[in-house]
């Protein structure tokens, strides 16, 4: 089946003062219909980045300066500001981190959606009113009827992110960003958020993409996964795969750094160092400072995303023409 | 909403009480009226008479309860200068203040306000920098000599518009007003230019500061991932949220016009409550000075609770508890 | 000395400074106002106070370049055949020195006000803001009004006369008290929970002690900030206090003063006597609020 939505090479810049930062290189992957891509990372690690990009809302002076999205085919990163507009809502819907501050506090839920349906599939105000209604059900809002007509500030946190995902699904999008939906929730709301978030997308047929950092997410919710580090992807591939046999040395490190359900552990495996500041992106494989497994090849060409048995990883240890040589550290060790 | 309302009124008593205070002892020890009052030749008798029909030999309370009991009544006794009752000189100047506070305010707000949206909106473009620059200049210069480079330029040299005076004015009831006339209409527009210049560059720049804040927010994101047209967002969601702090500024500035109207109504020799609160600065008029001070504090309390109000009508996390419910 | 040249020309003030041409230039200007103020007895080109220089015959002359303009009174000459020029160059005097008076006068009340408030807390804070708050519900201008009306009813006028002057100075500044205040106190609040306080308290410093050499040099950007502005608008109170007639004396003309008098002279014809001196009075202020909005971007890069 071809993708809904292709990413190719993305490049997103920030020109700064002190000159122009790269916040995304090359990244690439596809989300196909109805499939749930997660998108994990460290803060910084151009996952929410890649999101703002897609829907067309990058912080100025950030600006895409490569590579291209496809939406059904169609380019859509080049588009001017009012046709892009048009997309956003109907095309492609969006969540936000925080809902205490996505919803417009002076406005009441009802009058968000009324305007949000309206605007998007222009239908007469009583039908909005009544899909509004509709909607509001749909995510879980008890008496909804009455509840349409209160502020958002009336709602707790767990009832605002019902009402925004209402909001994102309101006019029937085929795509979904989903950026960090749960994590400014209650722990106790967020399997609730994000069961009902998945059984949405899949009753609906709407493809996701999930930003977060919450590994536990994507393993219940996604269907693939992509890693992100220093604004490109690490490795990307089926979610069972990717948890349990990482094959980037960094997946592998941050698989390892999440404390497993099933068995205890002593002491958790953490990965030395941090990752490089924007300005500071070594040449060669980005990871390479850090990477146990570090060869010549590492520091001086960038590794492309290569079959790795199963998923694909951005490392050259799964070049079938790289030399394989124990890691360097031993070496000299 | 009650509740508010009287709570708001609760807060601004101790105003008005301080205000009062300050009114009467510049009304009992500033000055001697005393002697101000019997003139040159004048006999002890007479001079313990006046003490007191004036009530100034009575303790210290007494003579405040009674000047706050009078007050209530409109009553500041006579003016020093005029010899006439402070309340009738006030009441004859109030309606020329207050037309002028009102175009000015209309003024400040009709232009300030749209300036303002459009140097936040469009912040890079050069009308925005023509406007900022405007704008420094406008805080840099004092409204007296605001008034006369105007008075220069469209009095003197062009000879449109009047430089003094409110024009023809028509009785309507008691109040004496200027905007039925057309001279009447035509001596405001300098005056309320002037005054209303540097309420105008202040709220510009007010709400330019805060439509850049609002449009930084995950509402205004969200909104535009949502699809909505720059319109609404801008002129709803935007302006709307950046209405609650401009109403306090507006409304506050509202008070600062009536103060600064001593000044532009001393430069267009405009009768209003000003010209003679600067006339009876000039000569120690303490009645009329007093009066004066106690009206403009109950003009800026009034304001307040206005503004107040205005909050709970725009803001609904007001409304429900008397804001204890903001937040979650 | 050399180390502290080094030390200002490597700092980040200076960087901004340097970088900023608007800022350089309203330095350049502020500074020929002051000088030019400051020196206007060697540099004036006539006494406007000596009577006995004063001519009838010379009385409102036009600018020099006007067709009857007269090149010793470059901007002319008012009713009394005064200098416009030297007039202004004196005016500016009293104006800034006015100005600047006030000013320290807010600030020494304003910050003594502020840290007492933000290090006492509880009912003194609270009774001090309070005070502050009512004040500032009140435009400034109408409260020096009113305290030099007051003092003009309380003292008599030759007294008032002579210290005409001082209570200038004491209406603007006690106008402008509550703004320091309040920043001050805010400053205070924020060091006073820091560590390095509670460790000199641990340590036996004294209370008093720890304000002046802790707290207070660490409020002293936002109070220079709020001085430099506070200097423009000192001016302007003053201009407009004087030009409203209840400021300095018509002995000593600032230019408030000044204007005031060119102002009778405005629907003659003889523009120059009010105009100049209200141009001085612009550059003034122009120059000292740019460098004010400098100073509190340079200080403070977040507030961008």
């Amino acid at each position: 089946m071809a993708p809904l939505l292709e990413v190719r090479d993305l490049r997103v810049e920030f020109p700064t003062r002190r000159g122009t930062l790269t916040a995304l290189d090359g990244v690439s992957f596809d989300i196909a219909p109805g499939e749930v891509l997660g998108m994990v990372g460290e803060s910084g690690a151009g996952k929410s980045m890649t999101g703002a990009a897609i829907i067309g809302l990058l912080e100025p002076p950030g600006r895409i300066a490569g590579g291209e999205i496809r939406l059904n085919g169609k380019r859509i990163d080049n588009l001017p500001y009012e046709q892009m507009r048009r997309i956003r809502g109907r095309e492609i819907g969006a969540i936000f981190q925080d809902p205490l501050t996505t919803l417009n506090p002076l406005y009441t839920v009802g009058r968000q959606l009324v305007e949000t349906i309206q605007s998007n599939l222009g239908l007469d105000a009583a039908e909005a009113r009544r899909r509004a209604v509709h909607w509001l059900e749909q995510v879980g809002i008890p008496a909804a009827a009455q509840r349409v007509d209160s502020y958002p500030h009336e709602f707790s946190g767990g009832m605002r992110q019902r009402v925004v995902i209402a909001l994102a699904l309101c006019a029937e999008p085929k795509l979904i960003v989903a950026d960090e939906p749960t994590t400014a929730l209650d722990v106790s709301i967020q399997a609730q958020v994000i069961t009902l978030l998945k059984g949405l997308a899949r009753d609906k047929g709407t493809s996701m993409m999930l930003v977060t950092h919450d590994m536990g997410v994507i393993a219940e919710t996604a269907d693939r996964v992509a890693v992100m580090y220093a604004g490109r992807i690490a490795e990307i591939g089926p979610v069972r795969e990717v948890v349990k046999h990482p094959k980037h040395p960094y997946t592998r490190g941050l698989m390892a750094s999440i404390p497993p359900l099933d068995r205890r552990v002593e002491k958790l495996a953490q990965i030395d160092g941090s990752m490089p500041r924007l300005s500071a992106i070594p040449p060669g494989c980005a990871f390479n400072p850090r990477c146990p497994e570090v060869f010549g090849r590492c520091r001086v060409e960038r590794p492309v995303l290569l079959e790795a048995g199963g998923t694909r990883a951005a490392c050259w240890l799964y070049d079938p023409a790289s030399e394989k040589r124990a890691p360097e550290a031993m070496r000299h060790g | 909403m009650l509740a508010f309302v009287i709570s708001r009124i609760l807060q601004a008593l101790p105003v008005m009480a301080v205000v009062a205070l300050i009114s009467f002892a510049m009304f009992a020890y500033v000055g001697d009226p005393v002697a101000i009052m019997l003139g040159q030749d004048f006999t002890e008798a007479q001079r313990q008479a006046l003490v007191a029909s004036l009530g100034l030999d009575q303790p210290f309370f007494v003579q405040f309860a009674k000047f706050l009991w009078n007050a209530l009544h409109g009553e500041f006794g006579l003016s020093y200068r005029l010899s006439r009752p402070v309340a009738e000189l006030i009441a004859e100047r109030a309606p020329a203040t207050l037309e002028l506070a009102f175009c000015a305010a209309l003024v400040s707000i009709c232009i300030g306000v749209p300036m303002g949206v459009y140097t936040g909106l469009y912040r890079n473009s050069w009308l925005s920098r023509l406007f900022l620059t405007f704008s420094l200049i406008g805080v840099s210069l004092p409204t007296f000599l605001i008034g006369i480079l105007l008075i220069l330029v469209f009095s003197v040299w062009l000879g449109w518009l009047p430089s003094f005076g409110r024009g023809d004015t028509v009785q309507v009831g008691w109040w004496s007003t200027g905007l039925l006339t057309a001279s009447g209409l035509k001596a405001l527009i300098l005056p309320s230019i002037t005054l209303g210049l540097f309420q105008l560059t202040l709220i510009m720049r007010l709400v330019r500061a805060e439509m850049l804040e609002v449009l930084r927010t995950d509402y205004i994101k969200f909104a535009r991932a949502r699809g909505l047209a720059n319109r609404v967002i801008h002129f709803g969601h935007a302006l709307k949220n950046t209405l609650v702090p401009v109403i306090t500024v507006a409304g506050l500035q509202l008070g600062g016009i009536i103060a600064f109207a001593i000044v532009t109504e001393t430069v267009f020799q405009w009768p209003g409550m000003g010209l003679l609160f600067i006339q009876s600065v000039n000569s120690a008029d303490i009645p009329v000075m007093a009066a004066y001070l106690m009206l403009i504090a109950l003009v800026f309390v009034t304001i307040n609770l206005v503004v107040d109000l205005l909050y709970y009508a725009v803001d609904p996390r007001l409304r429900v508890g008397g804001g204890a419910a903001r937040g979650h | 000395m050399a180390a502290a040249i080094a030390r200002m020309l490597d700092s980040d003030l200076w960087w901004s400074f340097r970088r900023s041409p608007v800022t350089i230039a309203s330095a350049v200007v502020a500074l020929v106002c002051i000088l030019g103020a400051a020196f206007a007895p060697f540099l004036a080109p006539h006494d406007p106070f000596d009577v006995a220089t004063l001519n009838l015959i010379d009385a409102f002359k036009p600018p020099a370049w006007a067709a009857e303009g007269d090149a010793a009174y470059l901007l002319g000459s008012d009713d009394q055949g005064r200098d416009i020029l030297s007039a202004i160059m004196y005016g500016a005097r009293v104006s800034l020195l006015v100005g600047i008076c006030s000013v320290v006068f807010a600030m020494l009340v304003g910050v003594a006000v502020g840290l007492l408030a933000g290090y006492a807390g509880g009912a003194v804070d609270g009774l001090l803001m309070r005070i502050a708050d009512i004040q500032l519900t009140f435009p400034n201008i109408l409260i020096a009004l009113l305290v030099d009306g007051v003092a003009r009813a309380a003292l008599p006028p030759a007294v008032h006369d002579r210290v005409a002057l001082f209570v200038v100075i004491f209406a603007i500044g006690i106008s402008a008290w509550p703004q320091f205040a309040r920043t001050v106190r805010g400053s205070t609040l924020v060091e006073r929970n820091k560590e390095y306080v509670l460790a000199a308290r641990v340590i036996g410093i004294s209370q008093a002690r720890i304000m002046l050499t802790h707290v207070l040099p660490n409020v002293l950007g936002p109070v220079l900030v709020i001085a430099t502005l506070g200097l423009s608008n000192a001016i302007i109170s003053e201009a407009t206090l004087s030009y409203l007639g209840a400021g300095v004396p018509q002995t000593q003309p600032s230019l408030g003063t000044l204007i005031r008098i060119g102002n009778d002279f405005l629907m003659s014809g003889e523009w120059w006597i009010a105009v100049f001196p209200g141009i001085a009075l612009i550059v003034m202020v122009l120059s000292v609020n740019l460098l004010g909005d400098w100073l509190r971007d340079a200080l403070n890069p977040r507030l961008r």
